[in-house]
C-alpha cells in the first residue's frame, strides 16, 4: 500500500492531523491498534470549552456536562471556588471520550482519510536508511504502507518517536500515573469540577472529580511516579472514595499515564514528526492534553500537506513544525512545567499557607495564569521561584 | 524476570511510556515483554494498579 502519509494512533491528536492533510490534498492512511477508536477511555475528560470550540464544533452527542466553575480544596479543607468562564480556560466542558475521539476520526474520514483499526505499528520501512512508511499488523497480517512522512500519534506509549531515534521514555518524575472511576453517588456536585490537594491524598498531584451529569463524575487521582510505588494510584483512589463517597458506586475503571515532562528535546526527525502526548505535548501541571493535542495535530496535518508535495520531508525542512509548536503551545507547557517542578514539593503547610493566601480576594474570575500570578503575589518569599515565570 | 498480571492489568501503557528500554509493548488488552529488558524497575514502580512485579533477586 502507498500513500502521501501515514498517522499512528487515532486520538484527537491523529484524528486532527488526519483531517486537516487529507482537508489539504494529501492520501492519509490513519492507523489505530485498538478495535475501537477512543475505548478505553484513560483521561479525566475536562476540557476548555473556550478552546475546543476553536478547534471543532461542539456536538450535543460527546458533552456529557458543562460545569459553572471549579473548587480546589486545600489538605485543611479550605477552599476556593472559580468561575466556570474563567476556570473554562481549563475545565468547562466533561466529555464522552468514547464518543468524541470517533467523532473526530469520523470527520477524519469524510475529510477523506483512509482509517484502520486493529492495525498495529510494528516499525518504520526504510529506504537507503530513511524512513519511509510503515510495517504494520493488520488484524494480525503483515502489512507495508510505503509514505514519505510518518506522524506518530501515538500516546503515552508512543514508539513511532523512538524508532526514529528520538528517546521519549519518561522519567518517573515525568509521568502522573493515574487511576480513575466513574462514580455514581447523589453527593456528587454536578456543577463543579473538583480539585483535591494535598501529599496523603495524592503525592506530587491531585484527585480530582468531574461531573458527568445524574450524579455521576469521573473521580481519579494522578501520582507523581517519583513518588508512587506499585499499585499507588488504585489504593489512594479507594482511600479516597471511602473518606469522600463511601456510598459511590464506580460504574467503571480507567487507567493511565500522563506526561508532565515538559517539552523534549527534538519531535521531529527525518521522515517523522510526533503530535499530542507522544511528544509529551500534555500540560505538566493540569495533566490536560486534548486542547494541545489537537493544536499539534492540525498544525502538523497543514505543514505536511505542504511539504509532502514538495518531497521536503528530511528533519531540517520538518523543523517548522518544530518551531511552530513550541513557539505557540510549547510557551505554556514550559512555563507550566517550571511550576509543576516547583509545585510537587510543596508541603501540606505549603498548600494550605498558599490557599489561606487567597483569604477575602476574589479569586472567582481569573484563570489559572492569573490565580498563578495572585499567589506570587500573596506569597512573595515562598513562591520567589516563580516570580520570573508568571509576570 | 519482569512478570505481567495480566488479570490485574489495565493495559492503560504506562509502563511502556517510562521504560528506558523500549522493552514493552501494548497490544489491545495486554503487556509483551522483549528481552531488550533490564530489569531497571521503572514500569512495576509506575503502575498505577501493581500489575507488574520484578523478581526479588533481579531488583537493584
Amino acid at each position: 500500500m502507498k500513500c502521501d502519509l501515514v498517522v499512528v494512533g487515532a486520538g484527537p491528536a491523529g484524528s486532527m492531523t488526519a483531517k486537516a492533510a487529507a482537508e489539504a490534498g494529501l492520501e492519509v492512511v490513519m492507523m489505530e491498534k485498538r478495535q475501537e477508536i477512543g475505548d478505553p477511555v484513560r483521561c479525566a475528560e475536562g476540557v476548555s470549552k473556550a478552546a475546543l470550540k476553536k478547534l471543532v464544533e461542539p456536538d450535543p452527542s460527546w458533552i456529557s456536562a458543562e460545569v459553572k466553575g471549579a473548587r480546589i480544596r486545600a489538605p485543611d479543607g479550605t477552599e476556593i471556588v472559580i468561575s466556570e468562564d474563567r476556570a473554562g480556560a481549563e475545565v468547562g466542558y466533561v466529555l464522552e471520550r468514547k464518543v468524541f475521539d470517533r467523532a473526530l476520526a469520523q470527520e477524519a474520514a469524510e475529510a477523506g482519510a483512509k482509517v484502520m483499526v486493529k492495525t498495529r505499528a510494528l516499525g518504520l520501512l526504510t529506504e537507503k536508511g530513511v524512513p519511509a512508511g510503515v510495517v504494520a499488523q493488520f488484524v494480525g497480517e503483515e502489512l507495508k504502507i510505503e509514505a514519505p512522512l510518518v506522524i506518530g500519534a501515538d500516546g503515552v506509549e508512543s514508539k513511532v518517536g523512538r524508532w526514529a531515534g528520538i528517546d521519549t521514555a519518561l522519567k518517573p518524575k515525568d509521568i502522573e500515573t493515574c487511576a480513575q472511576f466513574l462514580v455514581q453517588d447523589e453527593r456528587i456536585d454536578d456543577d463543579y469540577c473538583e480539585f483535591y490537594l494535598g501529599n496523603d491524598i495524592a503525592p506530587g498531584g491531585y484527585v480530582w472529580s468531574f461531573p458527568k451529569g445524574r450524579a455521576l463524575a469521573n473521580v481519579g487521582i494522578g501520582i507523581l511516579g517519583s513518588k508512587a510505588d506499585s499499585g499507588t494510584p488504585i489504593r489512594l483512589l479507594r482511600d479516597f472514595m471511602k473518606a469522600n463517597f463511601p456510598e459511590g458506586k464506580v460504574l467503571e475503571m480507567m487507567v493511565g499515564g500522563v506526561p508532565v515532562s515538559g517539552p523534549i528535546e527534538r519531535t521531529v526527525a527525518d521522515g517523522v514528526i510526533l503530535v499530542g502526548d507522544a511528544a509529551r505535548q500534555s500540560d505538566p501541571i493540569t495533566g490536560g492534553g486534548i486542547i494541545n493535542a489537537m493544536k499539534a495535530g492540525k498544525m502538523a496535518g497543514k505543514i505536511a500537506a505542504d511539504l509532502v508535495p514538495r518531497g521536503e520531508v528530511d528533519k531540517r525542512s520538518l523543523m517548522v513544525y518544530e518551531e511552530l509548536w513550541r513557539e505557540t503551545i510549547g510557551k505554556h507547557i514550559s512555563r507550566n512545567f517550571a511550576v509543576k517542578e516547583f509545585f510537587v514539593d510543596l508541603t501540606d503547610d505549603d498548600l494550605n499557607r498558599m490557599i489561606h493566601s487567597l483569604d477575602g480576594i476574589d479569586v472567582a474570575e481569573l484563570d489559572l495564569k492569573g490565580l498563578l500570578k495572585v499567589l506570587v503575589r500573596q506569597n512573595p518569599k515562598h513562591l520567589l521561584k516563580l516570580r520570573h515565570l508568571i509576570v | 524476570m519482569l512478570t505481567v498480571n495480566r488479570y490485574k492489568c489495565g493495559y492503560c501503557g504506562a509502563c511502556v511510556g517510562v521504560c528506558p528500554a523500549a522493552a514493552l509493548e501494548l497490544v489491545e488488552t495486554w503487556i509483551e515483554v522483549n528481552d531488550d529488558c533490564t530489569r531497571c524497575g521503572r514500569c512495576a514502580k509506575i503502575c498505577p494498579l501493581g500489575a507488574l512485579e520484578l523478581d526479588k533477586e533481579a531488583k537493584r
